[in-house]
């Protein structure tokens, strides 16, 4: 049977699916990306490997997230794709009716507004930082409560307080201040999730028309005491996916799945053994002083950016 | 003489740099901005202050590094605060010890003799009534010429084959006329520049039509919008922006020196949804996004600098003046981000989008107007 490789290479976790030729999940691998994609990357694919031993029969595979273009080099992408699209795509294949998708990462969040199955309208967080699973996650970690227990704790919250959402920094200094007084943990996460919705709903979603039905995806998605907040504030049902933490993934795989292609350029679960490094150098045509950086396997150059102007950007097949 | 210089804001620094020394002046050439510049500006400003102005504030203090003496900045009227920039930069500056004389260019209708006097300190030789109409013909047919090769790479990159080839062409098209020595030599510059244009192997289809408006400085300066005409372009997609610098020297100078508005054809199609001015240009931003509409693009990118309150205005509008026209709409905040991933990110969800549009609306082989023009 075929499989299709998606990989969704964010900043906070980096996601593997494969897919059979049904659109039907077969395996799901979610990683840490900690601040090195490659080897994030590389270590999804050697524990997709060791099941199954890597015996699929891969024929296409599809990149995505914000380092979707080193994963797309590293893998061999087929389809290379902004999550945006991604996220729609896998939204729209497991719930035809989908009008709104809540998206929301562990650095960015999303709205995508979908009409007839296309997409209509969307907006991406750009200048904060507030509402995102990091910023959750630093908060678990203060109140040294475990992320996974995070949104439990808001829906005991019988009382909840109400914390400044409009930027992470006024948000922090809120609850700090608030939980000197002596407030209750679980109101102050309650307060936490209910400014977060604010300050999403009023920033990322101004202006956007939120329809039913209303799907949450992303790793924010687990975190029960969002998923009520965002029920509170629109009224409406919210349905999180089975998948919810790897649609970017999953969507990426159907992208590469459609698309049709007569010969994958996939590398082959091997990949995991082989050497690939990154270097850069600092360009001096001009007072920019671009860092160049060179994506290499086993000491070849296959990709090259980071150049303002691209005259290092053209590659030619790994001779460089 | 003077060392006269002046803000960095895309290919105007060629004519100017011309008009100024043929007036007798020594020019220092504003360098483009870089990550230096920024890092000035945003040393010195204030830090509520908007991108350009931090862009012009970094670019001073590089000229006056330099050797300039004397800075030369277009005002500004209307409640957007680039119209007291230039007083609080000139303050800035002259607390950090720099010496230098700073001349403001109003618009002419208001400050009529302000102006006069003002362009009269940069006029530092003897010339004949002759020597300024060659002089200014000369730096006209320069500013034209540079629009009209931008404009040609606009539609010439869609459907390049090679990438980078309407860049290519683009910077060659640009060097030939900055180095043009007489009026004469434009005719054949300008023959040659459509030849290079004509000679990029280009693929024969209707590429989609993106109009983009907003601020005049993120909107004309590609450093401070990440080159995003350049990366649509690449994107297969047709660019087109609302402001050039040949027609707004038009609109801002002769209109107004005649009491006549400019750009009348935005502001009334702004009207039904803008009855008052809100300063910057805001209201153009609206007029424009109908303009582009009726002329068949698929949709609009509104640029502003981050906090700009003009282009807040015209975004809380735009939203449903585009989706009365059936346009898509993205607006893109600037700030001293230089990160391009994530401008791409968003320019290439817009583009999915709009083609999935189309392909619903089975119009992928009407040829619009555009595509016409472009034939």
């Amino acid at each position: 049977m075929a499989y299709y490789l998606g990989v969704d290479v964010g900043s906070v976790s980096t996601n593997l699916v494969l897919i059979d030729e049904d659109g039907v999940l077969e395996e799901a691998i979610y990683i840490r990306t900690q601040g090195n994609p490659i080897r994030a990357v590389q270590e999804g694919m050697k524990q997709l490997s060791f099941r199954n031993k890597g015996k699929w029969d891969v024929k296409g595979v599809g990149a995505t997230g914000s380092g979707r273009q080193l994963a797309g080099v590293i893998v061999g992408a087929d389809v290379v794709k902004n999550e945006i699209t991604a996220h729609a795509v896998a939204a729209l294949r497991e719930d035809t009716d989908v009008q709104t998708v809540l998206e929301i990462g562990g650095q960015d969040s999303k709205i995508i507004i979908i009409r007839d199955g296309i997409v209509t309208d969307f907006a991406m967080n750009t200048v904060c930082a507030a509402g995102t699973g990091s910023f959750l996650d630093q908060q678990a970690n203060r109140l040294n409560i475990p992320i996974e227990e995070f949104g439990n704790y808001a829906l005991k919250s019988k009382n909840p307080v109400r914390i400044a959402g409009r930027c992470a920094v006024f948000a922090e200094s809120d609850m700090v201040h608030k939980q000197q007084l002596g407030y209750k943990a679980q109101d102050i996460i309650r307060g936490l999730c209910e400014a977060l919705v604010r300050n999403y709903l009023n920033n990322i979603a101004k202006g956007k028309e939120i329809r039913p039905r209303i799907v949450f995806q992303g790793g924010v998605a687990a975190n029960a005491g969002m998923k009520a907040a965002f029920e509170d504030a629109l009224e409406e049902e919210i349905h999180i996916p089975q998948h919810y933490d790897v649609m970017g993934a999953i969507g990426a795989a159907l992208l590469a799945k459609d698309a049709e292609v007569s010969k994958t350029q996939f590398k082959g679960f091997g990949l995991s053994d082989m050497n690939f490094t990154a270097d850069s150098f600092e360009c001096s045509g001009c007072p920019n002083h671009c860092e160049v950086i060179n994506i290499k396997m086993e000491g070849k150059v296959i990709a090259r950016w980071g150049d303002r102007c691209n005259k290092w950007k053209i590659v030619d097949n790994g001779v460089a | 003489m003077k060392k006269v210089s002046f803000p960095y804001m895309g290919t105007s620094y060629i004519p100017f740099e011309r008009l100024l020394k043929d007036f007798g002046n020594k020019v220092i050439v504003p360098p483009r901005p870089t990550e230096e510049t920024i890092s000035y500006g945003t040393k010195y400003a204030p830090e509520f202050a908007c991108y350009p102005f931090k862009i012009v504030l970094g670019t001073y203090v590089q000229v006056l590094e330099a050797g300039a003496d004397t800075l030369v900045s277009s005002g500004g009227v209307g409640p957007c605060r680039a119209g007291l920039y230039t007083a609080l930069q000139e303050k800035i500056l002259q607390e950090l010890g720099y010496e230098f004389e700073m001349i403001t260019l109003e618009p002419p209708g208001r400050h009529f003799r302000d102006l006069l006097q003002n362009i009269k300190k940069l006029i530092n030789t003897r010339l004949t009534l002759r020597d300024y109409i060659s002089i200014s013909r000369f730096a006209w047919k320069q500013l034209v010429l540079l629009d009209k090769v931008e404009r040609l790479s606009h539609k010439t990159r869609p459907l390049e084959i090679n990438k980078g080839d309407s860049t290519r062409a683009y910077k060659k098209c640009v060097e030939m006329i900055a180095g043009a020595e007489k009026y004469v030599d434009f005719k054949e510059i300008e023959r040659e520049s459509e030849l290079l244009y004509e000679a990029v192997e280009k693929r024969d289809y209707d590429p989609l039509k993106i109009g983009i408006v907003g601020e005049i400085y993120v909107l004309m300066e590609p450093f401070s919008n990440l080159e995003i005409e350049e990366m649509l372009g690449e994107l297969g997609v047709y660019v087109e922006r609302s402001m050039f610098l040949s027609e707004y020297t038009i609109s801002n100078a002769v209109m107004d020196l005649f009491h006549m508005a400019g750009e009348r054809d935005a502001k009334k199609m702004a009207a039904p949804y803008f009855k008052e001015m809100c300063g910057g240009h805001g209201r153009e931003s609206v007029g424009n996004s109908v303009i582009f509409a009726k002329r068949g693009f698929d949709g609009i990118i509104q640029l502003s600098p981050f906090t700009c309150i003009p282009e807040i205005v015209a975004k809380s509008i735009l939203p449903k003046v585009c989706k009365e026209h059936g346009l898509g709409f993205l607006t893109i905040s600037l700030d001293e981000q230089t990160g391009k991933e994530g401008l791409r990110t968003r320019l290439e969800a817009f583009v999915d989008l709009l083609m999935a549009k189309r392909k619903k609306a089975g119009t992928l082989t009407v040829k619009s107007q555009v595509a016409k023009e472009m034939a």
